[in-house]
């Protein structure tokens, strides 16, 4: 594929196919337009997407006033709605914001204030009797606690896959594996012309040269070298912020029933427990600013205080069984709010330090960002027909699963035959995941769309059977190549 | 549909269950397996030494599995691979799936026999990279005897037990260079001729004392850094695979799923001497409710659970089941001693009947220590019952034969096996 060349620009590249890259290319696939979605990666959501808390924010604890508060209020809106359409697994489980000590039961009135001002009126103080009672489980010592009914869980896969999948079906032209390396702006009179602002952009990539009208950095870990390239105003520097997680058995699932969150520091949200939409208990994450932006390494002092945590807040949850470890990077900057700015005499628009909140946000900034490029010019006009969002395969574990569904299976046995067994995922799905839109590029592609191999026997029982079929899927990818 | 047995898992437990019911003339016994094909783990244990105590004789794996399905077979249970038993609709009511669709099992009894998995690295907490090339035995001996996969390069195990090396044959067979057996304990747990003939055959020595801190590679495995737990010492050895065998863990998801209770030893289902669990006609026999023993061992349990299944099927006879007329008697462990199975006494129903003895007539523990000369003393309440000699040795049997089972008192509380000092 290297040296092939679109045969004229784009209207815009879009550079990073995380969850708000996604999300961006799939507003502007509303549009007539030409849209091109680059990542590095050979699959869409596998920066910070895909290893986060899994919390469909509603925002309460932002700050207010800022782009982040709005962005996060509207996105997580849309989101909801959207997950809805499109099969993404959510669940409002709400929230249990918890003080342990004197002086976080004095700060929960002012963070209750805090997410008035953010508009969310639905915070209700919480007394100890009552937060035991409702989990039962929580580690003594809690005084008083916040509720937020609101708070969801939600899948990090299933949505960035989602917008993919819905941008692609409208045209907008999926190029994975292609890094970008350079980028050069032509005059006014376009990429031949003189130089200069104002002209097409012309984009080096290890699959060739890209040209286009427009260029959204939404480049998460590496916006800040994107926006060197693209002759930004510089205004940020990446910090990468890593945290790290454990992920508990399904089997401690019944040890909570909603989302307990800490009384959030300067730095960090701090250490949560959570339900995952899949079945298990998270517990994490951990906060440090670390200078590799591929370091995803989890640590022995990160698990350490992980496991430290967890046995104060939810004594039994140790007891259970560990399914997985993984550690995330956010894209945190030197600022606090969202890097959001449109040039338009460069047409470049660039979505930057996100941080942790782009999942719950990420409608809200597309919209932000499009409308934006919009007032600089970009012409959206709407294409015939209304956007459709795709209907995903489901994961969730709240819902019905095809193993599940007997009139499924009589359609079509391959639903009835489990290959992942503590996942319960059928060959129907592993098949149905290999001949979608956007086919996995590996295993970890597979394990995103269909939770094979994400349970707790880790492969003892299926990896070579999994392995196999996706071997064998690429081996007659590759006979029709 | 109906089955007087349900049994959940065709390894050697519910396949030799299987049998020895039909053999005692229960009528419809079902054997349902999520895999696809009956037979359990021997499937793909290539090596020889399996059958040694039930069928004193000895056989590969794959060729054990074979015989059991066949025996259960011909004895007249129906075997049913590729079937999953998915939860419960009611007591001893199973809810399956497979390709034929979704259907309930309702059952007079039940015997679980799911068997044991080894922890995988992330249960285990070991820290760093998360690159392929990471596995579990189970793992690699699928990969390698059921779909001949070769794994060139260097290779590192994680444990030195049996099974550890059992991976390191089979490492060796998929033409791996084998470094190292590493374990944080003091000595290997294998019989003392593995060890040595590791060393002198495939030139792979045991480093004991070495703990696992960190996996390091991003996109394929590169190498893993070991401690040395008596200098501090730390060092890094390049490698392509790193397989992490034994601790052996219950598959005890679908015993939690009916609420049965679960003993924390264990971590099976808690059975009595009959291996029947705190559910009703609920048993559990093999490797869930002693993980992990040689399948001989497994069968042997799958066995006696029949014999009881069937007694209690036939005392069953009509409506209620009459429960037993003396209670249980729990008897547990003191650390250093990890665990004991089964966890309680059962008496004959007959009214003032004995205890009923164990499989083999022993209990079998598990000990965190070693202990060339250890004594095990038996007690319940002042009393003691037993003095027996063991050697104890991390992740391997250790048998307390139940001589003393005729001295026990229904009246007088919990039995306590302890180590004894000096």
């Amino acid at each position: 594929m290297t040296g092939t060349q679109p045969a004229e620009a784009a209207d815009v590249i879009v550079i990073g196919a995380g969850v708000v890259g996604a999300a961006i290319a799939r507003e502007l696939s509303r549009y007539q337009l030409s849209v091109v979605l680059a990542d590095a990666a050979n699959d869409v959501g596998t920066g910070t997407t895909k290893a986060n808390t899994a919390i469909l924010h509603t925002g309460f604890d932002t700050v207010p006033g800022s782009l982040e508060s709005r962005l996060l209020r509207r996105g997580s809106a849309l989101l909801t709605d959207y997950a809805a359409l499109a099969g993404i697994p959510v669940e409002r489980t709400g929230a249990l914001l918890v003080a342990w000590t004197a002086e976080q039961q004095q700060e929960l009135p002012t963070i209750q204030q805090r997410a008035s001002q953010n508009g969310y009126d639905r915070v209700r103080p919480v007394t100890a009797a009552e937060l035991y009672r409702r989990e039962p489980q929580l580690g003594p010592g809690a005084l008083a606690a916040l509720e937020i009914p609101d708070e969801s869980i939600i899948c990090p896969w299933t949505t960035p896959l989602a917008y993919a999948t819905e941008a692609v079906r409208a045209g907008v032209r999926l190029m994975l594996g292609t890094r970008v390396t350079g980028a050069q702006q032509g005059g006014a009179g376009g990429a031949g012309g003189p130089g200069g602002a104002g002209g097409d952009h012309v984009l080096s990539t290890t699959h060739g040269t890209l040209t286009g009208r427009w260029v959204v950095n939404a480049a998460g870990l590496y916006s800040d070298r994107v926006d060197a390239m693209l002759g930004g105003d510089g205004g940020f520097t990446i910090r990468p912020r890593r945290g790290e997680l454990i992920v508990f058995d399904k089997l401690a699932r019944p040890l909570i029933g909603s989302i307990l969150l800490p009384v959030p520091t300067a730095n960090s949200k701090g250490v949560l427990v959570a339900p995952t939409v899949y079945g298990n208990v998270l517990l994490g994450p951990t906060a440090q600013d670390i200078d590799d932006r591929r370091d995803t390494a989890t640590t022995t002092d990160g698990l350490g205080s992980l496991t430290a945590a967890g046995r104060r807040i939810l004594p039994r949850l140790l007891d259970e069984e560990v399914t997985a470890t993984y550690a995330g990077l956010r894209a945190a900057t030197e600022h606090r709010d969202y890097q959001i700015r449109v040039d338009a005499t460069r047409r470049y628009a660039c979505a930057a330090g996100i941080r942790s909140t782009g999942l719950s946000a990420s409608l809200g900034i597309a919209e932000h960002v499009v409308g934006l490029m919009g007032e600089a010019g970009l012409p959206l006009r709407q294409r015939n027909g209304t956007a459709v969002p795709p209907v995903m395969p489901y994961i969730g574990q709240a819902g019905t699963r095809p193993y599940q569904d007997a009139t499924l299976i009589a359609a079509d046995p391959d639903y009835g035959r489990i290959v992942c067994h503590c996942e319960r995922v059928t060959r129907g799905e592993i098949r149905d995941a290999l001949a979608s839109t956007l086919p996995p590029a590996d295993l970890d592609g597979l394990r995103r769309r269909t939770r094979a191999l994400n349970g707790r026997c880790q492969g003892f029982y299926c990896a070579a059977t999994v392995s196999a079929l996706i071997a064998g899927q690429q081996v007659r990818a590759g006979q029709q190549a | 549909m109906n089955a007087d047995v349900l049994i959940v898992g065709a390894g050697p437990a519910g396949l030799a269950a299987a049998a020895e019911l039909r053999r005692l003339a229960v009528g419809q016994v079902l054997v349902v397996d999520r895999e696809q094909q009956p037979g359990g783990v021997p499937r793909h244990s290539a090596h020889t030494g399996y059958g040694l105590r039930d069928l004193h004789r000895v056989l590969t794996g794959p060729a054990y599995a074979r015989h059991y399905a066949d025996v259960a077979a011909r004895a007249g249970a129906e075997i049913r691979a590729a079937v999953t038993v998915t939860g419960w609709a009611g007591n001893r009511c199973a809810t399956l799936t497979s390709a034929a669709g979704i259907e309930s099992v309702s059952a007079r009894a039940v015997l679980l026999a799911t068997g044991c998995r080894e922890r995988p690295r992330p249960a285990r907490l070991v820290p760093g990279d998360r690159p392929g090339g990471v596995m579990t035995t189970g793992e690699l001996q699928q990969r390698v005897f059921l779909r001949g996969e070769r794994l060139p390069g260097r290779a590192v195990v994680v444990g030195a037990e049996h099974v550890s090396f059992s991976a390191m044959l089979t490492l060796a067979h998929a033409g791996a260079d084998v470094v190292a057996l590493v374990t944080d304990l003091p000595r290997q747990q294998s019989y003392a001729g593995f060890a040595v003939a590791a060393l002198a055959r495939w030139r792979v020595p045991v480093w004991t004392s070495t703990a696992v801190r960190r996996v390091e590679g991003r996109e394929r495995l590169a190498a893993v850094e070991l401690a040395d737990l008596r200098t501090g010492a730390v060092r890094r050895v390049e490698c392509d695979t790193l397989v992490f065998t034994g601790d052996w863990i219950p598959d005890h998801e679908l015993a939690r799923a009916a609420g049965i209770a679960i003993d924390p030893g264990t971590r099976g289902p808690a059975v009595d001497t009959g291996l029947e669990t705190s559910a009703r006609n609920v048993f559990a026999a093999g490797n869930l409710v002693h993980a992990a023993e040689t399948a001989d061992i497994a069968a042997l349990s799958g066995i006696h659970a029949a014999r009881h299944i069937a007694a209690a099927l036939r005392a069953g006879q009509g409506t209620g089941v009459p429960s037993p007329v003396t209670p249980p008697v729990p008897i547990t462990v003191d650390p250093p001693l990890a665990w004991i199975s089964p966890n309680a006494i059962r008496f004959s129903s007959a009214p003032g009947g004995p205890p009923i003895s164990p499989p083999r007539s022993r209990f079998l523990l598990r000990s965190q220590v070693f202990r060339r000369r250890a004594v095990l003393e038996v007690r319940q309440g002042n009393r003691v019952l037993a003095r027996n000699r063991a050697r104890l040795i991390p992740g391997r049997p250790v048998h307390l034969d139940a001589g003393w089972l005729a001295r026990i008192r229904s009246s007088d509380g919990p039995v306590l096996v302890t180590l004894a000092r000096g």
